[in-house]
C-alpha cells in the first residue's frame, strides 16, 4: 500500500509554516508541538496567539482539542509532527468523537525522528497518517500535493468545517528558529493572546 | 447526597466544567453524573495524558476542567505534569481513583499503586487523600480555590474508604 511518499516534491516545514502564518487573518491559536514543529513556528514570526511546546511530546492535538473546546469561534491550528503524532495516535479517535468544527491539525510527515538523529519512523513505509486518522474518523483528512494545493487548503476559514487533518509530506531540514525556552512566559503570553489572562494589565 | 454527588457539586461551585476521563469502576458514578448534566462537557480520552493536555489547552483559552483517573492511569502522566503542567504553571485538577489497596486482587495495580504518591512529592504537587465525606466539602473546596490562585496543579485521591472501592473485588477476592 503506498503511504503517497511518490505524491510529488517533498515540501518544506519551514516555508510552509511562514506561508500558513502570513494567511491568518483571525486571530487564530496556533499549538506548535515539540521541536522543530514550535521552531519553524517561531522562525516565522511570534504572534500573540501562539503556544511553544517545550516537552510532552505528542500532546500538541489534545492541547489544541481543550482551546478549541474553551472557544468555540475561534479557529484553532495544531502543528505536529509525524513522529510525535505517532506517540499518541489515540487523539485522533479522541477528536473524531468529540467532533470540534474549529480545529485543524497539520501533520509535517518526514519519516523520520529529524531532530534525534534522522533515525526512519513508522511513516517512512508502513504508516499513512491521512489512512489512520481517517480511520480513527476524521473524514476530513488528506494529502497535500505541493505548495500550491497547501496555499489553497489554508485559505479557508478555520473557525468552522473541522475537524479537518492535513497531512504534508516534507524533507528532512531542521527548523530554523530557537523559541526561548521559558515555559511560564509562554503560558502567560499565551493567555493574554487569547483574551483570558488574569494579569493582562502587567503585560502591557 | 452520596459522595460522588458532593463531588461534583463541588467542582461546579468552582467553575469547573470541562471533564477528562478514561473509564474506571470507582469513578463510574462521577462519570455518569458528568454526563448526565448539561452543565458539564465531557470528554472520553484515549490515555490520561491525553486528557491532561486538554484540560491544560482548555485552562489556557478560558474554560476550568478536571481530569479523572485511576492509579494505574495516573503512572502514564510522569512526562506531561514534568514538562507541560508544572513548568508552565497549568491548575490542573486530578481526581483519582485509588487502586492497589485495601482489597485489591491485581498485582499490577498494587505494584503500580506505589509510585504514585512519590511521583507527586517528587514534582511537588499538593494532593490530598480523601477519606470521608464529612471533610471532603472542605479540602476540595480550598484546595481547587488554591490551586487557581497559585496556578499549581491539586491531586485528590479517592480512596476506598470514601468510595467503597472496586465493586469487583469484593467477588475476585473470594477464594
Amino acid at each position: 500500500m503506498s503511504n503517497n511518499r511518490s505524491i510529488g516534491k517533498a515540501l518544506n516545514r519551514t516555508a510552509l509554516t511562514r506561508l500558513l502564518v502570513q494567511k491568518l487573518r483571525h486571530d487564530e491559536a496556533v499549538i506548535g508541538g515539540i521541536g522543530n514543529s514550535n521552531f519553524d513556528l517561531f522562525a516565522a514570526g511570534h504572534r500573540a496567539q501562539n503556544f511553544y511546546m517545550l516537552g510532552s511530546m505528542g500532546l500538541a492535538c489534545p492541547i489544541a482539542l481543550g482551546v478549541a473546546l474553551a472557544q468555540p469561534e475561534r479557529g484553532v491550528i495544531a502543528l505536529e509532527g509525524d513522529g510525535s503524532i505517532l506517540m499518541g495516535l489515540g487523539c485522533l479517535a479522541t477528536i473524531a468523537n468529540v467532533k470540534p468544527r474549529n480545529l485543524t491539525i497539520i501533520v509535517w510527515d518526514n519519516g523520520i525522528y529529524q531532530i534525534t538523529g534522522k533515525q526512519r519512523a513508522a511513516t517512512a513505509d508502513a504508516t499513512d497518517i491521512v489512512a489512520v486518522a481517517r480511520g480513527a474518523g476524521i473524514a476530513n483528512s488528506e494529502w497535500v500535493r505541493d505548495e500550491a494545493h497547501f496555499e489553497k487548503l489554508i485559505g479557508r476559514r478555520f473557525e468552522e468545517g473541522g475537524p479537518v487533518l492535513l497531512g504534508v509530506k516534507i524533507d528532512d531540514q531542521p527548523g530554523k528558529g530557537q523559541t526561548p525556552r521559558d515555559p511560564a512566559l509562554i503560558r502567560s503570553r499565551f493567555m493574554k493572546g487569547l483574551g483570558s489572562s488574569r494579569s493582562a494589565a502587567l503585560e502591557s | 447526597m452520596s459522595w460522588s454527588d458532593t463531588f461534583l457539586a463541588l467542582l461546579k461551585e468552582n467553575d469547573i466544567r470541562l471533564i477528562g476521563y478514561v473509564p474506571d469502576n470507582v469513578l463510574t458514578p462521577l462519570i455518569e453524573g458528568v454526563g448526565a448534566d448539561n452543565y458539564f462537557m465531557p470528554v472520553n480520552a484515549t490515555r490520561e495524558d491525553e486528557a491532561i493536555g486538554t484540560i491544560t489547552g482548555a485552562y489556557m483559552a478560558g474554560l476550568r476542567g478536571a481530569v479523572m483517573m485511576q492509579t494505574s492511569g495516573f503512572a502514564l502522566i510522569a512526562n506531561a505534569l514534568a514538562s507541560l503542567v508544572v513548568p508552565y504553571q497549568i491548575p490542573l485538577v486530578m481526581v483519582i481513583s485509588e487502586r492497589g489497596t485495601m482489597g485489591e486482587f491485581n498485582i499490577g495495580q498494587s505494584l503500580v499503586a506505589r509510585t504514585m504518591r512519590p511521583t507527586l512529592e517528587t514534582l511537588g504537587i499538593t494532593h490530598h487523600t480523601l477519606n470521608d465525606e464529612a471533610n471532603m466539602p472542605f479540602i476540595v473546596d480550598s484546595s481547587i480555590k488554591q490551586a487557581y490562585a497559585t496556578q499549581a496543579p491539586v491531586a485528590f485521591i479517592l480512596s476506598p474508604l470514601l468510595t467503597g472501592g472496586n465493586p469487583a473485588a469484593k467477588v475476585k477476592l473470594k477464594i
